[in-house]
């Protein structure tokens, strides 16, 4: 049962994302969307009232057939044909849900569905038929004798039989292929008691012996179906967490051939297109500007917060955003040689590293293999050699290997790790790879990126005082005339307040805007466009400058916005005697002044990503766990070298695919939340462990004595599965 | 002991009809969304009449 632990869901999650994300790509898989089914992810919705807003006001719209929130995967599949998710997200925004478009073909019901379907079917079939082998096994071993014992036990065999052919079919094939690796998993033990236990039962059926374990073998079957549903579901639940993380970027870009527009997969583009790139946008390649002029946010990439001036002839990487114009450009480099790919090959290397770590239900079952064979071995070899007895030793062999099955063994890992991620997902923090709680358990240092995740996007204006209140209004007006993230934020600080009426009102891309007001000539835009020097390097915010006529410009201070929950965050993570580091690409005066704010002592400012990677690295060779928070391009590596890494959903796909959990919401305070639960979580597996190991310990000398009723087998069996499922449960409060 | 021919196929048979009301259930995709189950329930907007769709 190697494979039914924390196993990973993938040895390269990058490799499962990019072909997805390549399907998404596909313009062809997009017909299928013709139908209007829109799937929305809603990370917000968790109660009733939830349900009945999200529905109400879908429905509500013209054009929308129907409307149908899922509370457990939390979204909302939307029959609308003609309308975009671009027209209902505004719609949930202005109730108050934040909800993100995901890809209906990404998301359709996949194999991982089916496949949990049929172990639930199995389950079904298995507990129908423990109970009614129950039934009859309690009137054994109350004491029915002769006809009627034999007649008890040939009904059971009637269930048994065809139940333990279908229920016990995944453990059947699995034990097989293990076999056929010359490896001994946990299945192949399993099986073996699953085929001895109804061969030897049919036998003493047969030769009307006392003793038959149809019921020991059903419940073993049922029990470990459990486990091996609960360990599935949990997989399903994070393997749809990471197509719904691709489903949310999709990578495409326009391309310019002769003078036409054309959308085309990232992945057809070739050094010398030209493809254009609008305000908002991200650049989906390598390459030279030919044309347009407009600001670039290297944010993702450097952690640089200062937009940077984009004319002609500047180089651009993959990953930047671009601000406020047009802007055309000359492919240099795309795909495997982007930098962008050269970003994620040092992903992969890193991870090849990560990849190496063990869970510990991999070592449990790696000792209990051979432990479980050795011992019905020795059982049969003693008994036969101490009685001479054949079908007394093969009972007791049957006995012991029923025993020592690992049913609770099989639960204990399973049980905690739904229980956690569970409780890890309603607080908004979804778990990506398998073993990820368990590496997160042993974190002792903390790193966080700056720009983008203990930082909001958006900026915030500092000083609304110092502008006259006249000035205010032109300010506003100005600022509502841009999508530059300084000017959004201006108008978000200043609404409220009627706009001035300006002319000519006109966008400069890459340097600010401009109009006439009253006469006189306003402008809003970067120091160096009005004439002023400004030393923006040296100071912790950003700024932008607005003149009138011919008066001094004034100077329009704004700061980062701390994401919210940032402060709680730094701070529980303090008092849980965590080291906290922020290692940021931006200017030191903006990383000691947020890192003052949060009352983080250790910083450095200017890193760059390999500068991230290497400084994760140094921790790591002076021993600490390291859990790496961070979003952009330049924490990719880092997040990849790191022990464990949670990356916002705001992220760069990039930095989501490489790192093992993702925050759903916008809060940062998970975060400190799930060490605590990690640290839980793995202490539950332990303690299971330790029970199903004392178990073990008092039941497999007598079975070994050639005690082992029937009836004490299927108490032990249930009363350790049970035990160890409570004890999981636990974990919920 | 003659009442077990009885007996034993009225257990059988009944323990039948829950396996059939499982995979029933299976079938007809109610175990999709077990939490928003668990919560509609407290929402009073379709009590008078079911929901028109």
């Amino acid at each position: 049962m190697t494979d039914v632990g924390l196993a990973r869901i993938s040895a390269c999650p990058a490799c499962d994302a990019a072909p997805l994300a390549e399907r998404l790509a596909d313009p062809a898989a997009h017909a299928a969307q013709a139908d209007g089914t829109l799937i929305l992810s809603l990370p917000t919705a968790h109660c009733a009232t939830c349900i009945s807003d999200v529905e109400r006001a879908l429905i509500g719209l013209p054009g929308v057939r129907s409307a149908r929130v899922n509370l457990t995967l939390r979204r909302v599949t939307v029959d609308a044909p003609g309308l975009g998710a671009d027209d209902l997200i505004p719609v949930l925004g202005r109730i108050g849900y934040e909800a993100h478009e995901l890809d209906p073909e990404a998301l359709s019901a996949t194999a991982a569905d089916r496949q949990g379907r049929d172990l639930l079917m199995r389950i079904g079939v298995a507990g129908f038929a423990m109970m009614n082998i129950m039934i009859l096994s309690v009137a054994v071993w109350s004491g029915a004798e002769a006809a009627t014992r034999d007649l008890f036990h040939w009904i059971s065999a009637a269930i048994a039989l065809p139940t333990i052919a279908f229920a016990g079919q995944p453990f059947f094939s699995s034990a097989y292929a293990a076999l056929k690796a010359r490896r001994l998993g946990m299945d192949v033990p399993i099986s073996l008691a699953l085929i001895l236990a109804t061969a030897i039962s049919l036998f003493e059926t047969s030769a009307s012996g006392e003793h038959a374990y149809f019921d020991a073998a059903v419940m073993l079957c049922f029990f470990l179906l459990v486990g091996r549903y609960l360990d599935h579901r949990t997989r399903a639940i994070a393997r749809s967490a990471a197509a719904e993380l691709t489903a949310l970027e999709v990578p495409r870009a326009t391309r310019l051939r002769d003078g036409a527009e054309e959308v085309v997969p990232v992945a057809s583009l070739r050094p010398g297109d030209l493809i254009r790139i609008r305000p908002g946008n991200r650049v989906p390649a390598d390459g030279e500007i030919t044309e347009g002029r407009s600001e670039i946010d290297r944010a993702l990439l450097t952690g640089e917060t200062l937009p940077v001036a984009a004319a002609p002839g500047l180089m651009l990487s993959a990953g930047e955003v671009n601000l406020t114009g047009p802007l055309t450009l000359r492919v240099t480099a795309a795909g495997r040689d982007s930098s962008l790919a050269r970003l994620t090959a040092l992903v992969e290397a890193a991870e090849a590293a990560r990849g190496r770590y063990t869970s510990l239900a991999e070592r449990a079952s790696r000792g209990y293999a051979p432990v479980v064979h050795l011992l019905a071995l020795a059982s049969f070899s003693g008994w036969l050699w101490a009685t001479g007895d054949l079908r007394l030793a093969v009972n007791i062999a049957a006995a012991v290997l029923i025993i020592t099955c690992p049913c609770a063994l099989g639960l204990a890992v399973p049980a905690v790790a739904t229980a956690a991620s569970g409780r890890l997902f309603r607080r908004g923090l979804l778990i990506k790879d398998g073993t990820a709680l368990e590496r997160l358990a042993q974190v002792d240092t903390v790193v966080f990126d700056k720009t983008g995740t203990l930082t909001m996007e958006q900026p915030r204006l500092v000083s609304a005082e110092g502008l006259p209140v006249e000035l205010r209004l032109v300010a506003l007006a100005l600022a509502e005339g841009s999508a530059h993230p300084l000017s959004r934020a201006l108008a978000a600080a200043l609404a409220g307040e009627a706009p001035a009426p300006l002319q000519d009102q006109q966008e400069h891309p890459g340097y600010g805007v401009s109009a006439r007001w009253q006469g006189r000539e306003v402008r809003l835009g970067r120091a160096d466009w009005l004439g002023v020097r400004d030393d923006e390097a040296g100071r912790a915010g950003s700024a932008t400058w607005l003149s009138v006529g011919e008066k001094a410009p004034i100077r329009l201070d704004f700061t980062d916005r701390l994401r919210p929950g940032a402060e709680d965050c730094v701070a529980a993570l303090h008092a849980d005697g965590k080291r906290v580091i922020l290692l940021s690409g931006d200017r030191p005066a903006a990383v000691a002044d947020l890192a003052a704010r949060l009352g983080i002592a250790e910083y450095r400012a200017g890193v760059d990503p390999l500068g991230k990677a290497a400084a994760v690295e140094a921790l790591a060779g002076e021993g600490a766990h390291v859990l790496m928070v961070g979003d952009g391009l330049n924490d990719t590596a880092a997040l990849a070298r790191a022990h464990a890494s949670i990356s916002p959903a705001s992220a760069l796909d990039a930095a989501r695919v490489a790192s093992d959990m993702v925050l759903t919401g916008q809060d940062l305070s998970p975060v400190a939340d799930a060490l605590v639960t990690a640290r839980r979580a793995t202490a539950r597996i332990r303690e299971n462990f330790a029970i199903s190991i004392l178990y073990n310990i008092v039941a497999v000398p007598v079975a070994m004595a050639g005690l082992a009723t029937p009836l004490i087998a299927a108490l032990a069996m249930s009363v350790s599965s049970i035990t160890v499922t409570l004890n999981a449960l636990r974990l919920r409060r | 002991m003659e009442i077990l021919t009885i007996l034993i196929p009225v257990s059988l048979g009944l323990g039948a009809l829950g396996l059939v009301a499982f995979v029933w259930a299976l079938r007809s995709r109610q175990f999709e969304d077990p939490k928003g189950d668990a919560e509609r329930i407290l929402s009073d907007e379709w009590d008078d009449h079911p929901r028109p769709d």
